[in-house]
């Protein structure tokens, strides 16, 4: 028996991407195998590790646990989509390299997603409220203290190039 | 860790989903927020042969708060209740809960009808709706009923739906007394973990600091979120005390049936219901009394 394929637009990091799915293809492997974007992880594939956190429609959401066929005519960034177009990093994401919070790096795509969420709903962030933003985020290398620090940074950096 | 294959359709209105049911009976699940059932499915626990996906239903989504509680659309998300102010006044114990619902990545695609009809017995809202007693409003292509929260949670994962039903709506009574308190915690390995034992508590109190109303529920302990009716009824009419809170608690915990797993023992589940029971009463009292 051939599987059904479901046609679906999907912006993806600002491109409209077309393509035909199988129901059961979860967006991170759409995102990954079919786009070719792997910044996204793949941890647990049943909701517990955040490593494939991706922003849909503005929200940070875990990408193993849609289908791609449910992203039909919604917008997804990923973590590629934080870059600026010549490709340079984002504050958020040079402060986790000033802060050093990453190691290995498998986590840090699903950190940096979340920290994205929090900084643009909450540019000032308590470090309570970080911790809360991470908090579905599971990193074995960093103890988390760092990243924690990297967040902070990245909001003090946001709040001097605005003034 | 993939799901095994399935049909997807995409209803763009209740009476639709509700056809989508009746024609595929029990081969056909809902999906809502996903945040149980996509899991379900990549361990394969469920093989439904059609998944009928109601995120779009822009009807399901609706949150009205009304003068005797608030009206939730079952595919309202649970982070859309989270950041309402005006829900959180008028029911508190639910907004209180939704703080320990997940993460904020489960919380911003999760939904309120999702989590109910999982009845997952160690689940936050659902404990919520037991304790205040929510009415649950059920479609299906025949017509609709209405659930008290009782008769709709039969068991663990099991539920009063059939196969044919949609949870349409959630109401969620607020307590027209002018001083009512409540409290909800919850023992988990980490916050946002699945919840060991969590318990909620619900209490208005008169002028004098007597006692109007209590509720008292523990989850976690039980085949269903349990509430205690029976015993929280000896308060009315007193001005309780931390002896009266404490005997409460323990007959509560004397009537739970916790299971033994990995995580905790069923001892430990029931010294823990005793305490969490013990310490919501208590601070939804204290908050009563905070209110002229």
């Amino acid at each position: 028996m051939s599987e059904a394929l479901y046609p679906i637009t999907v912006e993806v990091n600002g491109i409209a991407r077309a393509a035909t799915v199988p129901a059961r293809l979860s967006l991170v492997d759409w995102l990954r195998d079919a786009l070719r974007l792997t910044g996204t992880h793949v941890g647990c594939e049943h909701g517990v590790c955040g490593a494939c956190s991706i922003l849909l429609d503005g929200e940070a959401v875990r990408a193993c646990l849609m289908y791609a066929v449910q992203a039909d005519g919604h917008r997804v960034t990923t973590v590629e989509g934080l870059t600026a177009a010549d490709g340079s990093l984002s504050v958020l994401q040079d402060s986790f390299c000033e802060k050093h919070g990453l190691q290995c790096g498998y986590c840090t795509p699903g950190l940096l997603i979340a920290a994205q969420a929090l900084l643009e709903a909450n540019p000032q962030p308590s470090e309570a409220q970080v911790r809360e933003a991470i908090g579905g985020n599971l990193c074995r290398c960093t103890g988390y203290q760092q990243v924690v620090e990297a967040v902070q940074l990245a909001a003090e950096r946001l709040a001097g190039s605005r003034r | 860790m993939k799901a095994p294959p399935f049909e997807y359709a995409r209803a763009a209105s209740v009476d639709e989903a509700c056809a989508l049911l009746r024609a595929h009976g029990d081969d056909a699940k809902l999906l809502a927020g996903g945040q149980s059932l996509v899991p379900m499915m990549a361990m394969r626990l469920l093989r439904p042969a059609w998944l009928v996906d109601i995120n779009e239903i822009a009807a399901l989504k609706s949150v009205a708060v009304e003068k005797d509680g608030v009206r939730t659309g079952a595919c309202a998300r649970q982070v859309t209740l989270e950041r309402d102010a005006a829900l959180g006044a008028r029911v508190p114990l639910l907004h209180q809960a939704l703080a320990w619902v997940g993460h904020v990545q489960t919380r911003n695609r999760g939904t309120v009808g999702g989590s109910l009809a999982h009845a997952d017995p160690c689940a936050e809202l659902p404990l919520v709706a037991q304790v205040l007693e929510a009415r649950l409003q059920l479609r299906a292509d025949k017509g609709a009923r209405s659930l008290s929260a009782g008769e709709f949670f039969l068991g663990p994962m099991t539920t009063a739906l059939a196969p044919e039903e949609c949870l349409e709506a959630v109401h969620w009574p607020a307590w027209p007394e002018p001083r009512v308190g409540s409290a909800f915690t919850e023992i988990a390995t980490r916050h946002g973990d699945f919840a060991m034992v969590s318990a909620a508590a619900q209490i208005a109190l008169d002028d004098e600091g007597r006692c109007l109303r209590a509720a008292l529920g523990l989850g976690g302990v039980g085949m269903t979120p349990l509430a205690f009716p029976a015993l929280t009824a000896r308060l009315v009419g007193q001005r309780p005390s931390e002896t009266d809170f404490a005997e409460l608690a323990r007959a509560a915990a004397a009537q739970c049936e916790p299971g033994d797993d990995l995580h905790a023992s069923a001892a430990y589940r029931r010294h823990l219901a005793q305490v969490l029971a013990a310490r919501v009463l208590r601070s939804a009292k204290q908050q009563a009394e905070r209110l002229q």
